[in-house]
């Protein structure tokens, strides 16, 4: 049991770590939110009296790399499906809960590991977290945000037949997900509306658990983020599963 | 598929041929737990498909039509994650692995990713791959699609060697009817989901008065061309084409 779920996810991280071009190509985005929006939207933000834009964007755009990657490496089944090692493992006499669990933890260790070089980025452009001893916790919360979003997309991907469906998922899941979750703005001066839409936005718990993890106030408010983020964990683990089992190749 | 029903005897290098879209794949999937038939019996080395899943799976090897390796892992990792998948103690793993790279000559080539292969070389390591966990039955669908005469020979030599070995029973595939002729105990031709006919090379000559198996084949399946579905990797890299017009 344990073995299978070993060789999956290090077959993920292999995969992964080989691929230099997509780590580079991957921090590429985050870089450019930190720089354009950090150093553009940066004064304004500071002359409305909100303090360092910067120490309130980095958590954000931590929030956002893994989003991105963790959706990417749940659609990879997909690239499996096509390029026909999926089926190596359907017909294997091993349990398909042990294919998604390898799957999916390689997935979401991936996607934390691309939270922590976003970390490390901000520190360079100045980002200064409260208290450096808050950084384990803030790699829980990294790895939460991470393993719902690759069950999740690993849930879609089994789903789909093939990559036409993939623009759908950026423009209609991904995007709006990252833009309503306060990783770029602060919600609590936003309109009604959009106020009430982020509350159901995942993400939002998880820009806010790091927030408040790197900005030293860490209590009642974190807990509530990170229960959130493994109760729905949990949900799309058993429901991707579920799908994964139904998969026929 | 539609009622169909036939059988391979333990060691038997069984053909199964026909026309593009006469259901040779899909059988297949239904004898390997990959789909499930929505009646009828299966047996694959006494086990049911259906209940028996896990004796199924450890009872047979195969190599698909498409490519199932992955390309970004080397030849030798390509093996290892097989033999953990068929829980393989590491030992024995290793020791078979060598082996087998041996046999299929691929042994100097194991430390490269399988994306600087060629066709000829991926084949066989699908071949070594499918047979590291011992199967009693092999599947193999069209093995030799696309390969030189060089290459076809060399694994037949394979295939071949290994059923004489250890008796293990072969379920091909192919289009190459002189293969079928050479090298299959026993041919069953399918078409338009029903087995159209069976037996051996010379009985199916005898049956339609035909000098070669090719001959016999036209005769029982007709001359028509079939319109085939095309398989996904097909369909994938038609969208490929027609992505990179745009």
């Amino acid at each position: 049991m344990l073995n299978t779920i070993y060789i999956m996810w290090l077959r993920q991280i292999k995969r992964y770590w080989r691929s230099k071009s997509r780590i580079i190509g991957s921090i590429g985005q985050p870089l450019l939110f930190l720089v354009a929006m950090g150093f553009g939207l940066g004064p304004v933000f500071e002359k409305a009296g909100r303090g360092n834009y910067l120490d309130f964007l980095a958590p954000g755009i931590m929030a956002q790399a893994i989003l991105f990657m963790a959706i990417f490496n749940g659609v990879e089944l997909i690239w499996d499906r096509q390029f026909g090692f999926l089926k190596e493992t359907l017909v294997a006499p091993v349990s398909r809960l042990e294919i998604v669990l390898g799957r999916v933890l390689g997935g979401a260790t991936i996607a934390t590991f691309q939270g922590l070089i976003v970390f490390v980025l901000t520190l360079f452009l100045g980002f200064r977290p409260q208290n450096i001893l808050f950084l384990p916790l803030g790699l829980v919360l990294m790895f939460l945000i991470a393993l719902f979003y690759t069950t999740l997309g690993t849930g879609i991907a089994s789903l789909m037949e093939d990559f036409h469906g993939f623009q759908l998922i950026m423009n209609f899941l991904v995007m709006p997900t990252f833009f309503l979750s306060g990783a770029l703005f602060p919600l609590e001066s936003a309109a009604t509306a959009l106020k009430s839409i982020s509350k159901i936005n995942p993400l939002t718990y998880g820009v806010e658990g790091l927030r408040n993890v790197f900005s030293g106030t860490v209590g009642m408010a974190v807990t509530q983020d990170i229960v959130v983020l493994a109760l729905l964990s949990f949900i799309t683990l058993s429901l991707s599963s579920y799908l994964f089992s139904k998969i026929e190749a | 598929m539609d009622n169909i029903s036939f059988e391979v005897k333990k060691g038997e290098v069984f053909a199964f041929l026909g026309p593009n879209g006469a259901g040779k794949t899909t059988t297949i999937r239904m004898l390997t737990t990959l789909l499930r038939p929505t009646k009828g019996k299966i047996l694959i080395n006494g086990f049911d498909p259906l209940t028996q899943q896990a004796q199924v799976r450890n009872s047979f090897g195969i190599v698909f039509q498409d490519s199932s390796l992955d390309e970004e892992l080397t030849a030798w990792e390509n093996m290892e994650i097989h033999g953990i998948l068929y829980k393989i103690p590491a030992e024995t793993r290793r020791k078979r692995i060598k082996g087998l790279l041996e046999i299929v000559g691929l042994w100097d080539r194991k430390n490269d990713l399988v994306k600087t292969y060629s066709g000829g070389m991926r084949r066989r390591l699908e071949i070594a791959r499918g047979l590291l966990h011992h199967p009693k039955i092999f599947f193999l669908d069209e093995p030799t699609l696309g390969l030189d005469p060089q290459t076809r020979n060399k694994i037949w030599e394979h295939i071949h060697e290994l059923n004489q070995k250890f008796e293990t029973t072969i379920f091909f595939t192919t289009h190459y009817l002189e293969e079928a002729e050479k090298m299959a105990d026993y041919i069953a031709i399918i078409d338009k989901g029903k087995i159209a006919a069976s037996g051996t090379a010379s009985e199916l000559k005898k049956q339609t008065k035909t000098k070669s198996l090719e001959a016999a084949y036209l005769a029982i399946s007709g001359k028509d061309i079939r319109e085939e579905n095309a398989s996904t990797l097909e369909k994938m890299r038609m969208r490929m084409k027609r992505i990179r017009r745009m």
